[in-house]
Formats: C-alpha cells, structure tokens, sequence
C-alpha cells in the first residue's frame, strides 16, 4: 500500500496518479465480482449484503480518476447485475453509472490511494448506492422500500472494510508505470 | 457547441447514458394501469407540451373566436346590411311597380268605363316656373295628343293640355290661375271652376239664389268644350255669399293626394250623365231590418197612420158615425161636435145621441149608440193603446 505523502486532498488533478490496467483485468474483474454477487449468497446467505460490484466500480472509477471511464464502467456493470436479477435493465446501471462519476470526480480530488480515504468513499458510495436505489425503487417502479438506513451504515461498514481489502487486492493488478 | 460539449463532456455523457438507461427501464416497467413506463414517461413529459399546445390553441380559438370571427361578424353585419339597403330599394321598386300596376289597372278600368276615347300617359316632369302649376307627360302629337285636350284621372280632373309635341306634351293643372272649367253640381248649379294656384280652387258665376252647401260634387258640366259631361272633379269646401255670386271653394280631387304619376288624356269626349247619387267616399254600413213582427203589425192596423191629424181625424169620423151623420151629405146638419167622444169602453149611451137610434129599432146594449161605428173607434182607441204600449183594460 503506498500513499501519497500522507496527504488526502490534492492541490491539482495532474499531482494524482491515474491508475491503468490491462484489458482482462477491467472484464474479469467486474464479471468475477457479479458471478460472486449472483452466486455466492446461494451458499452464504449472510454475504447478500455485500456489494462486489458497487465495489469493483468505486475502485475502477477511483482510479482511472477519469468520469468517463468511471460511467463506462459503472453502467456496464450496472447493466450487467440487473441482466442476471430479477430487476428491470437500467436500476442498478443507472445507480452504478452514478456511482462511477461521482467516484471518479471524487477521485480526482483526494488521495484514492489512502487507506482511511478507500475506507470512507466505500462506505458512503455504498450508503449513496442504496439511498439511490431505494429513491428509484420508490420513483420508477412504485414500490414502496423500508427506509433501512440502519441496515444501510452497518452493511456500509462491512462493505468498506471487504471493500479496502479489495481494493488492496486489486492494486495489485495495476499495470507497473 | 463544439467546445461547449468538450468542456462538459462528461456530465452530457452521464446524462446520456442516465437517459439512454431510463429509458430501458420505461420499455421494461409497467405503472398500475399496466403501461409500460416509457409510455407513461412520455405522456407525462409531453402533457405540459401538449397542455402549453392546447391552451395555446384554446388561445387562438378563443381568439380567432372573438376577434376573428368578431371581425368576421362585423364584416358579415356589413354585408348584411348592404344586403338590408338593397332589399329596401328593391322593395320601395316593387311597390313602385305595384302601384304602378295598380294605378294602371285602374286607369285601365276607368278608360273602359268612360264613353270618351282616352290615352293613358304618365307624368314625366313639371313645367319650369313656379308661379305655373304645370307638368309634363309623356305623350305627344305623334300620340294623337292635341292642344286643349282635358286629363283626367279616375279622381277627377287633372288639367288640361297647354302645349303638345311630338313626344311630350304640358299639362296645366287645375289649380293653375289660368285654369277654368265649367262645373256643374247633382242638382244643376252650373259654375266656373278657376284654379287659383292654391290647393282649393274657386267656382264662379254660381248665382246667390242656388243652393250649394259644403259637400256637394262637382262634375264637369261640358260647358267649356274641353272636358265631357260628367267627369268628376272635387267636393265643395266652403260656401258664402258674395256679390253677385256666391263665393265657393272647391277641391280637385285628383290633386289630393299630390300630382298623378299616371293620367288620361282625353282623346275624343264623350257627354255622360251625372251619377244620381255622389260616389261615397267610404262605404258605409247599413244594418239590415229587423224581422217582421205580427205584434207591430196589430198595433197599428193597415191605413191606420201615427200623426196627430190622423188620429183627430178618426175622432171625428167616429163621432159623425155615432150621430148618424153622413159625411159629404147634402142634408146640411152637422154633427155635434162637442158631444162627448164616444169612449172605446163599452160605456152607457150618451143623451146627446138620442135620435141616433132610429125608432123601432131593439134596444141596444149599452153603450151602443151607433154599434158599428162605436166598435171600429173603440177598436181604433184599442189598437191605438196597443201600438202606445197602454194598458189592455179594454180587452177584458
């Protein structure tokens, strides 16, 4: 894990470092990551609330510390965890897409390379996320959600701690400048 | 633009693709009417376009209603109305023509009835000069029109010609100063009609001693060789005394009513005789007698007259009957005429007829002095009574 001098925000955009990776790594990454949302609470329930994708995309759009590419990814994402649920095609893509450009703006701005800042931005995307999908949930498809907000800052906290470890994880695949 | 979508290039590509994704998820989801949300989604987002669009085109209706169509309305209350004046005028022409018709029908049949051979003709124009009462027609010498010939209307005379050309002719009038003709009344008071350029004309030369009251008719008397005999002319207005003659206004009836449009011109004259009676100006209603009545008829038997002589008369017929007197006899007595009336009431014989009866004679009931002529006065006195309305003690 390396920071930036300590520092969280950055004075410019040009003082960060934007992060590439290979072809592969932004597919099976994120496929990987939706595999493990569809499949894996099949056997452990308790791992429903974690939201590898969110994840996955925060991480991209963070690094690539560009908003296009945080959009690309987060709607292609989103797309594709709503195309294996039973969710309409656009709930989750529209949420991730929103995800990847505010994580990318944010990214921008702060030393994504930071634990405690990769700590923080999960867990408020993750906060965002289910605010967002519950807001479309209500709007679109006129259900009617509990308000979880409880459920929302204790699965966050889970969801930031899996989510430093991931991306740790995923620092790791980062094509050497 | 270009740089524009440089500068936010990212936001426009979120909102694309936010946009591109909603409307994946209108296609997919359906609302509670069970409408997919891409329709309802574009109901809703077009329904302030389409409200804007139809208040917009309530707008223009209300406007093209009150303004256009207003104006429409105007230009329509013009045309209208242009239509309205016409209408007029045709109307005031067809009444123009039917009374033209009218007037000539009547001519028709007033030159019909006439003996004399007349020439319709109508007023084309009044002679220049206001002290002349002139006007023109529109026949001439080419129509068989000379000078000094008589125009008439079924009214009454009109004037008479003063000059006639070939195609026209002038008419002087009858209340011209220069106009006479002879006049005469249903009782043969001749006079001199002159026009006295007023619209009552005066009669001369009618002697003080002639009886003329106010409402008599002239005729035309023939005397002037211009117009026949018995073409009417006006009604007298006033009457007074002058010296020599009596002082007499009259009025042209053909005048009344302003100068003819149409007129006859007398061609050749014929004499014709007075009516018997003046031509009422108006009819008037006669109620017609009532049933016969075989009460009135006993109330006054036939001969039997109401006056006062009459009823004198038979007195004393009664009275002479009663005394035995023979009227128109040559014995020389008369009868007394103060001896009492005989009654009509079966009533005791007087004394003052005593040699009525001749002797020998059956005594007679009372009161039957001369039974005959007793029972014909008193049936007189009766009927009389009856016819007076009296009392019937009599009868009884």
């Amino acid at each position: 894990m390396s920071y930036s001098g300590g520092r969280i925000l950055l004075s410019s955009r040009g003082e960060g470092q934007v992060s590439r990776f290979r072809a592969w790594v932004l597919l099976v990454v994120p496929l990987a990551a939706i595999l493990f949302q569809v499949s894996v609470p099949l056997f452990f329930q308790f791992l429903k609330y974690l939201e590898l994708p969110l994840l996955v995309v925060v991480y991209f759009a963070l690094m690539r510390r560009n908003q296009m590419a945080g959009l690309a990814v987060g709607t292609a994402v989103g797309l594709a965890q709503d195309s294996l649920s039973t969710n309409p095609l656009g709930m989750y893509g529209i949420v991730y897409t929103l995800v990847g450009y505010f994580a990318a703006s944010v990214g921008v701005r702060l030393d994504v390379d930071h634990g405690v800042i990769r700590l923080l931005l999960a867990y408020f995307f993750y906060i965002f996320h289910e605010l967002l999908y519950w807001v479309m949930e209500r709007a679109l498809q006129g259900r009617q959600p509990a308000f979880k907000i409880e459920e929302w800052l204790i699965f966050g906290v889970l969801n930031a701690i899996v989510g430093v470890a991931l991306f740790h994880f995923l620092d790791k695949l980062r094509e050497s400048s | 633009m270009e740089s524009f979508l440089n500068r936010y290039r990212s936001i426009t590509v979120l909102l694309l693709v936010i946009f591109g994704q909603l409307v994946l998820l209108g296609v997919q989801l359906k609302n509670d009417q069970n409408v997919t949300m891409i329709r309802s989604w574009t109901a809703t987002a077009v329904s302030p376009v389409l409200n804007i669009l139809g208040w917009g085109r309530h707008s223009s209706v209300g406007f093209f209603r009150n303004y256009v169509l207003l104006h429409d309305a105007s230009e329509e209350n013009r045309r209208l109305r242009e239509d309205l004046d016409r209408l007029k005028v045709e109307n005031v022409f067809l009444k123009n023509e039917l009374n033209t018709a009218e007037r000539a029908k009547a001519l028709q049949l007033f030159a019909a009835r006439t003996p004399s051979k007349t020439l319709a003709a109508s007023v084309v124009g009044s002679a220049a000069g206001s002290d002349t009462n002139a006007v023109m027609v529109d026949r001439g010498t080419l129509s068989g029109v000379e000078r000094g010939m008589g125009v008439v209307t079924p009214d009454g005379i009109v004037g008479k010609v003063l000059y006639a050309y070939a195609m026209i002719s002038v008419v002087r009038l009858v209340n011209d100063q220069d106009f006479a003709a002879g006049v005469t009344t249903l009782n043969g008071v001749h006079g001199v009609l002159k026009g006295q350029q007023r619209p009552l004309c005066k009669v001369d030369y009618v002697p003080i001693e002639e009886k003329v009251a106010p409402g008599d008719m002239l005729y035309t008397s023939g005397d002037d060789h211009i117009f026949p005999r018995g073409f009417p002319v006006g009604p007298v207005k006033s009457v007074r005394n002058g010296q020599p003659f009596k002082e007499i206004l009259a009025e042209a009836s053909a005048l009344q009513h302003g100068i003819p449009e149409d007129v006859l011109i007398i061609v050749e004259g014929v004499h014709q005789e007075l009516p018997e009676a003046p031509p009422p100006n108006q009819p008037v209603y006669i109620n017609p007698a009532p049933p016969s009545s075989g009460q009135a008829e006993d109330a006054m038997p036939e001969g039997q007259v109401g006056t006062e002589a009459d009823r004198m008369r038979s007195q004393i017929k009664a009275l002479g009957e009663a005394q035995g007197h023979v009227f128109g006899g040559s014995d020389g007595k008369l009868p007394d005429f103060n001896a009492r009336n005989p009654s009509p009431s079966p009533a005791p014989a007087t004394p003052a007829a005593p040699g009525a009866s001749p002797p020998g004679q059956p005594e007679k009931p009372p009161g039957g002095a001369a039974p005959a002529a007793a029972s014909k006065a008193s049936d007189t006195a009766r009927h009389t009574n009856q016819a007076a309305g009296g009392g019937g003690k009599q009868d009884r």
